[in-house]
């Protein structure tokens, strides 16, 4: 049971900070506490989720994905054009966009696999491409799309106050989570990052995983930027920039560790929503700066790294 | 001399075929004039503009070489550029505002080094903690305001002025080059870094402070990032500490790994570094400078040829490619 406990600590935190968090809120802020908003913070944090949950299994191989938010402005401008300049209807381009960030995730896992490059230079070189691509593909940088019928029906979609960005992402976690638990893939994707040598003598498909993992953090990309055009009716080149870093930091709020190995989508999805709190108290509060996110971000991100680093020399002490 | 010439082969080919493409496509690019006591003309923009990134390459070139990386200078920068705008508001003295501005710049660079060295944070994660939270203390500096700086100020020199006919952030640029291969290559320092870059454990039991080496290494990374920050800030006379310094941790680098330092530390190139940061302040040049067919190119296409930069570099560094290339060689032949 020590163990056992031992072993889930970092995500009890992360969830402890959560509940306070959304009690102290509740408490300080009148409707913080309504089922509306509790429903709003999973959708105005959807494109952040979505991005998250592919960070999540990049970092968890050990690996770093710097393109998402690129990748994400690339999404919300193809679909735009796609749509409202070449008139595909939207059942046709939304699967052609998921089906690009797909390939261009593809494609740097393959470049990353093949020629042994560090993930972090490639998918920088991937942001580069993927932003400036957005930028190059219109004049005017931004799409407004209200007079699609399509974009405006899949926006109008409810359930529950859930809108389909919610949707989207709760399903999404749900998909990853069985993913990473239950499949092959998702136990490949925890050997490559414990040790990888030893996956391979194993006899793991590392190559394939890898490919696949980046695949997923651009679907997961792409995604995100899909439902951003559904809830702001325009695709845009601006948005989501250096999204990653937020992505990044959800993660390892979430209790996943950046060498990889050891993490969770559960762990992700908690680090979501604190993050996805902690932007919108200023709603609720108008004499706090938008600056202090920064601020509290960053301790927030040096609180659960460093009882990441204790929690690590607490169990190897213990052996 | 003759490794290092090697490893800086490939940057200076890549430096002088976008000079030739610029001496065919726009030749004044090397029309360089001496017009009110300074130098002017497109390359000495290259090299004034660039100061910045070069200062920063400088620094991550010691980071890099320990294997380390530095993801906050950016908002360093912001931090500098936004205390020093600050203290002149507050009619300081401009001697008082620099010296402040690259102490606690300084002190970032140990706050950083501390996370990696103490609390052995890996550094990626270590100093993203600072680029979030930093950008937030330089905006809660300037209240989110942008604040401007009297032009006629003598801070503005410093990104400004000139001396003996060249722009100061060159000059600036050039002594932080020539001191640091100084301390770097007269004393042990760099046989250190590329030590601990190497084998950490190893140099440890060869009994290299490690921890000690990081720190001052961070350290320095902060004071230039700080030069790099002031410069920026002097240059447009505000300080903006939304943009200042946005994207430049990457630029810089960037400018390391074209410079031939790998990014698993140990060996480095601090010339390397200084191409680099040349080679990208110069792709921007070329792009604005360049027209197709009577139209200018749109300066977005900035960010689609650097990202083939990147992948070219990597590709060229990479030794399974090399490996790949020999093999297809030996059973053709």
């Amino acid at each position: 049971m020590k163990m056992h406990l031992n072993r889930h600590w970092p995500l009890l935190t992360t969830a402890g900070v959560l509940v306070a968090l959304y009690v102290a809120a509740s408490i300080a802020y009148t409707g913080f506490s309504s089922w509306f908003q509790f429903a709003q913070l999973f959708a105005d944090n959807a494109t952040l989720g979505l991005a998250a949950i592919g960070m999540t299994f990049v970092i968890l191989s050990g690996g770093i994905d710097l393109s998402v938010g690129a990748v994400i402005a690339l999404a919300s401008m193809g679909l735009a054009v796609l749509v409202s300049h070449m008139g595909l209807p939207v059942w046709i381009a939304i699967p052609l966009v998921l089906v690009i960030g797909t390939g261009f995730g593809a494609f740097m896992g393959a470049i990353i696999q093949m020629f042994k490059l560090p993930p972090f230079l490639v998918t920088l070189a991937g942001m580069f491409l993927a932003r400036g691509t957005a930028l190059l593909l219109t004049e005017t940088k931004r799409i407004e799309m209200s007079d699609s019928a399509g974009i405006r029906a899949l926006s109008s979609v409810l359930v529950v106050d859930f809108n389909i960005a919610a949707m989207v992402f709760l399903v999404a976690v749900l998909v990853a989570w069985a993913a990473l638990k239950y499949t092959r893939f998702g136990r490949t994707v925890f050997a490559i990052g414990s040790d990888e040598s030893a996956a391979r003598l194993m006899g793991l498909p590392i190559a394939s995983t890898r490919v696949g993992i980046y695949a997923i953090s651009g679907v997961c990309a792409a995604a995100g930027g899909i439902v951003h055009v559904i809830g702001t009716q325009a695709g845009d080149a601006s948005v989501a920039f250096l999204l990653e870093l937020d992505a990044i930091a959800a993660v390892v709020i979430g209790g996943t560790v950046l060498a990889g190995g050891r993490g969770s989508i559960l762990g992700t999805l908690l680090g979501v929503l604190i993050l996805g709190i902690i932007t919108t108290i200023p709603n609720y509060q108008g004499n706090l700066n938008s600056w202090w996110i920064k601020i509290v971000i960053g301790l927030l991100l040096l609180v659960f790294v460093v009882l990441q680093r204790v929690s690590q020399r607490w169990s190897g002490a213990r052996g | 001399m003759r490794r290092s010439l090697r490893q800086l082969i490939w940057p200076l080919v890549a430096l002088a075929l976008l000079l030739v493409f610029n001496a065919v496509a726009s030749p004044s690019f090397f029309h360089v004039q001496f017009v009110n006591g300074r130098l002017s003309g497109a390359a000495i923009d290259v090299l004034n503009q660039g100061a910045p990134v070069m200062l920063l390459a400088l620094g991550m070139t010691l980071v890099i070489g320990t294997g380390g990386i530095d993801l906050s200078v950016g908002a360093v920068m912001a931090v500098a550029g936004a205390l020093a705008a600050k203290l002149l508001h507050l009619d300081a003295p401009v001697a008082l505002a620099i010296v402040a501005a690259l102490g606690v710049c300084v002190a970032a660079g140990i706050w950083n080094g501390g996370l990696v060295t103490v609390a052995s944070i890996p550094p990626i994660v270590a100093t993203l903690i600072f680029m979030v939270a930093g950008r937030g203390i330089a905006q809660l500096i300037t209240d989110g305001q942008i604040i401007t700086i009297n032009p006629g100020s003598s801070f503005t020199v410093i990104g400004r002025g000139v001396i003996g006919g060249l722009p100061v952030p060159v000059v600036i640029a050039l002594s932080a080059a020539l001191v640091i291969a100084a301390i770097v290559r007269l004393t042990s320092l760099g046989v250190f870094i590329e030590a601990i870059g190497g084998n950490e454990e190893a140099s440890r039991y060869a009994g290299i402070n490690v921890r000690w080496i990081r720190l001052s290494v961070y350290a320095i990374m902060g004071l230039l990032a700080g030069l790099a920050g002031l410069i920026d800030t002097a240059d447009i006379a505000a300080a903006d500490a939304n943009n200042s310094g946005l994207y430049l941790e990457l630029d810089a680098i960037l400018a390391v790994v074209i410079g031939g330092t790998a990014l698993t530390g140990g060996r480095f190139s601090l010339l390397g570094a200084l191409v680099g940061a040349i080679i990208i302040q110069t792709l921007s040049t070329t792009i604005l400078m360049t027209t197709f067919r009577g139209h200018s190119v749109p300066p977005e296409f900035n960010l689609v040829i650097k990202a083939i930069v990147v992948l070219m570099v990597c590709l060229l560094q990479s030794d399974e490619l090399r490996r790949m290339v020999l093999q297809v060689r030996r059973v053709q032949g």
